[in-house]
Formats: structure tokens, C-alpha cells, sequence
């Protein structure tokens, strides 16, 4: 299967491990991932803060672009996932948003493309059961709390590959790793990443009470599907607190025996090998 | 334009009823079906740091005190996680809402003393404007510079840098395409 994939400005820099991971898992599960040529920053959260024309046009041309391409779309990164498919959205729905952004962008909205995050490709498209069978090396013992964070499967009308309020993709991935997800309540809670350079105090909090959050439910490691996401929960945490995140796709990438999931391990600021030692899952 | 004094235990505010009208139609949400149930709020992390909470932005809007919006600190601090609007039992998109109104206050040039927001977003705009693309230590190292905060954040910095994680060489290059979107969307950025 061939996809158009746009890995996001995140992911060349602070999310290269996240970029790294999806490239080779999908490789193992015999997806192909096309960089869309040409892609740009999809606005982020600064366009959409200040104006509404430029948050649309900017995700358009992308879509434009992915159009010219005739393949379906993949988005690793949340917060660029939010603004693409919010896009196409209003523009599959709305015949007057279809005009704004295709005067906007420059282009004659068709529709033919769908747009996924990879967690979804995975979940959808590939199916857990084939992730299972891939397992060469299971994360039995570990206990996990997954954090969804709060884009991934919002607003429900335009994700609805999983329930908004208890998603349950991430859980039933690391279950089919062999892993133990633990139940808790914050898997959709905001963690803040966008106000980390302008309010750091106020991410400080946030982040500190999801990762209690984490430890208080049993888990040993927290799962992320975000670039931001996973930053600011290393970045802002309590200067005392270990307990790692990885993404998603690391720990495909572990359990499927992938000799490149320690070099992304490494990237890391919070150290995960003494917990996957413990666990005998790295040499 | 009809306005009139409100006097509430905050002070006296000036309302303005034109105001609500224009959030709405900026926003395309149903102002006037909120009925302070405060679910929205109890969601709400994010904006725990503001002066108010999202229903009383709600509540300010209907008044039309508009002022007191747009210098409101929790605009700011909303990071359009949309739980209040999966939760609002009256469809209110209360994100869609927030975002109508930095647009608003950024487009007044009205914002609180000392909020960094509105800057930042300029900032980030402004690179894309410029290449396409965020080159996120170009970016960092501009805010810092421009809030003068040079020093805070320094060792993180460093170990990211280490890990290969701020890339010091953008792979950029102007886009027309993206230069013309700005044109088009006309003003910030
Ligand atoms: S949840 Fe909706 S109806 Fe309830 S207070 Fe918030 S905006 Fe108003
Ligand atoms: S979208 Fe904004 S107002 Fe709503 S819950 Fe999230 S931070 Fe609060």
C-alpha cells in the first residue's frame, strides 16, 4: 500500500525519533511512505490564533499538493494532523469553505484524497491483528499508560476513527505488543504544549499532574502519538521525575526486533534503557 | 451602536449588544444557546491560570462587554483542546470561539500587558512566510531573543542540540506559493 506521507516541521527536528520509527515500522508492515513533495508548515497553532484565512489556505496547499499526488495522505504529528483534516473537513462538507480555500490555495478541491494519522493507517487499515503476528520480541510486563493527547481524536466529526472522550486505538496497539495498557483518566487531557515557550509555569502543572497521573494508575512509561506532546512531557516535567514516554511507533518498532529502536531510544532526554532493561527488552 | 453600563461586582463594565453578534457570525457558534451549565470549565486545564473561565467569557460575550474579552489573560492561555466543546450540551465550539476572538483583539491591536502570545504567533508566521516551514531552533532562539529571556531554557537547548534535535541547517528555500497564500489571507503574519 502507497501513501503520500507529510512528516511536519516537528519531526526533522525535536520529533526525529517519532519520524525515524514511523519510516521504518511502516516499512515492516509493507506500507510504503512517499515524502509529499514540496509539503509546508501546516499553520501549526500560531495561524489559526490569528487568522482564520491563512489557517485555512496554508493546510489547502498542502492538501492541493497531496492532491497532485493522487495518494492518500499520512500525518504522524497530531497537531498537524488537527489542521489537515479540520481542512479537508470543512472543505468536503462546506461548499463555501471548498471556495475559500481553493481560492486561498490556489487549486480545485476534489476530494478523491483521505486524509490519516499514522496510528489510524495502523488501527484501519493494517488491524491489530497483523501487528500482532509482526511481534518478534513481546513487551510482556510492561505497563503503560497511553496519552492520546487532546488532538488526535477531536473534534468526533472529523476523527472518527476512535471515541473522543475514552479512545481506545493506542490501548489495544500496546496490548497487541504484548504490553499492559492501565486504565486512567487522563488520556485526552491537554498537556499544554503550545503555550511552552510563552507559559512555561502553567505547562509545568499540567505536566506534572499527568505524569502523577500515570505513575498513580500502575504504568511504567507513558505512549504518545505527538511530537509536542512527547516534547513538552520531557521538557516540563518536575525536575525528580523519570518516568519516560515513548511513541507509539518506538515500541512497534522494539517489539517487531527493528535493530534501529535503540538509536531512537537514545534521542530521548529522559533515559528509557533502565526501564527496558529491567524488562530485558534491550541488550 | 447601543451601549450601556453594567455594574458588576468586578466594577462597572461598558456592554455593547452589536458585540455578541459579531462573535457569532465570526465564529459560526450558537452564543446565545449557553445556559452557564460550566461544563466547559470543568474541563478546562489550560485556562485554570486565567481571570476567567470559559463560561464567563460565554457569559462576557452575551453581555457584550467587550473590552474586558479581548483583555482577557485566558484567551490567551486557551489551547483549543476542544473538551469544552465535546462537552457542551449545547454544540457550543467554544475553541472556535476563543480563536475568533485572539483574531479579534490581535486584528484591534488589544491584548493583555505582558501576554507573549500574539508575539510568538508572529514570530512562527513569520517563518513560514519566509521559508514554508518552521525550523524550530531558528524559531526558539528569536523568541528568546525578543523577550530578552535569553538564559532560561539554555541547558534544555544544549540537550537537544546534543541529541540532534535543533538542527542549526534549515533545508529551505523560499515558496512562492506559500508567499501568495499570505497575500491572499491578507494582514498578520
Ligand atoms: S458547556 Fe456550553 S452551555 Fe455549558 S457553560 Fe459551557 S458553553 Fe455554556
Ligand atoms: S479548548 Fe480552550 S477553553 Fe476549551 S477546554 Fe480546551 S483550553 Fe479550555
Amino acid at each position: 500500500m502507497q501513501y503520500s506521507y507529510y512528516p511536519g516541521c516537528s519531526l526533522e527536528a525535536t520529533g526525529v525519533e517519532y519520524n525515524l520509527s514511523t519510516r521504518a515500522v511502516a516499512g515492516a508492515l509493507g506500507l510504503e511512505l512517499v515524502e509529499l513533495p514540496g509539503w509546508t508548515c501546516c499553520g501549526s497553532s500560531s495561524a489559526h490564533a490569528v487568522n482564520k484565512d491563512l489557517t485555512l489556505g496554508l493546510a489547502a496547499h498542502n492538501i492541493a499538493l497531496a492532491q497532485q499526488q493522487g495518494r492518500d495522505l499520512v500525518v504522524p504529528c497530531s497537531a498537524c494532523y488537527t489542521r489537515l483534516s479540520k481542512a479537508d473537513h470543512q472543505m468536503r462538507h462546506d461548499p463555501g469553505e471548498r471556495a475559500r480555500g481553493e481560492m486561498l490555495a490556489g487549486f480545485s478541491y476534489t476530494g478523491e484524497i483521505q486524509i490519516y494519522s499514522f496510528l489510524e493507517v495502523v488501527r484501519v487499515q493494517v488491524g491489530m491483528e497483523r501487528v500482532a503476528q509482526t511481534v518478534r520480541q513481546s513487551l510482556t510486563g510492561l505497563k503503560l499508560a497511553c496519552y492520546y493527547g487532546c488532538l488526535l481524536v477531536r473534534p468526533p466529526e472529523v476523527r472518527p476513527f476512535d471515541r473522543a472522550e475514552d479512545p481506545t486505538s493506542l490501548d489495544e496497539l500496546v496490548a497487541a505488543l504484548g504490553a499492559e495498557p492501565v486504565p486512567w483518566c487522563y488520556k485526552t487531557t491537554c498537556c499544554g504544549a503550545g503555550l511552552s515557550l510563552t507559559r512555561p509555569e502553567v505547562v509545568e502543572q499540567l505536566v506534572a499532574r499527568l505524569l502523577s497521573a500515570a505513575r498513580e494508575a500502575g504504568a511504567d512509561a507513558l505512549v504518545s502519538a505527538c511530537p509536542l506532546c512527547q516534547n513538552n512531557l520531557e521538557m516540563r516535567r518536575p525536575a525528580q521525575e523519570g518516568i519516560p514516554v515513548f511513541y507509539f511507533t518506538e515500541l512497534m518498532g522494539l517489539a517487531f526486533g527493528l535493530g534501529e529502536a535503540s538509536g531512537w531510544l537514545k534521542k530521548h532526554l529522559v533515559d528509557p534503557f533502565p526501564l527496558l532493561q529491567r524488562f530485558s527488552l534491550v541488550g | 451602536m447601543a451601549t450601556a453600563t453594567l455594574h458588576l461586582p468586578a466594577g462597572a463594565i461598558t456592554v455593547d449588544v452589536a458585540f455578541r453578534e459579531e462573535v457569532a457570525r465570526l465564529s459560526g457558534q450558537p452564543l446565545e444557546l449557553c445556559f452557564q451549565c460550566q461544563k466547559c470549565a470543568s474541563g478546562c486545564y489550560p485556562t485554570q491560570e486565567g481571570d476567567y473561565t470559559p463560561n464567563e467569557i460565554m457569559r462576557l460575550i452575551q453581555y457584550g462587554a467587550r473590552d474586558a474579552v479581548f483583555r482577557s489573560r485566558t484567551i490567551w492561555l486557551c489551547t483549543s483542546c476542544e473538551t469544552c466543546g465535546l462537552r457542551c450540551p449545547n454544540g457550543i465550539r467554544i475553541a472556535e470561539v476563543m480563536d475568533t476572538l485572539k483574531q479579534m483583539a490581535v486584528e484591534r491591536g488589544i491584548t493583555p500587558a505582558g501576554e507573549t502570545g500574539p508575539m510568538f504567533h508572529n514570530l512562527f508566521l513569520n517563518e513560514i512566510r519566509a521559508t514554508g516551514r518552521i525550523h524550530e531552533t531558528m524559531l526558539m532562539l528569536k523568541y528568546k531573543l525578543k523577550t530578552g529571556n535569553l538564559f532560561a531554557d539554555m541547558k534544555l537547548g544544549w540537550q537537544l542540540f546534543r541529541r540532534g534535535k535543533l538542527p542549526l541547517l534549515p533545508r529551505l528555500k523560499k515558496d512562492p506559493a506559500v508567499r501568495q497564500i499570505f497575500e491572499r489571507a491578507g494582514g498578520q503574519g
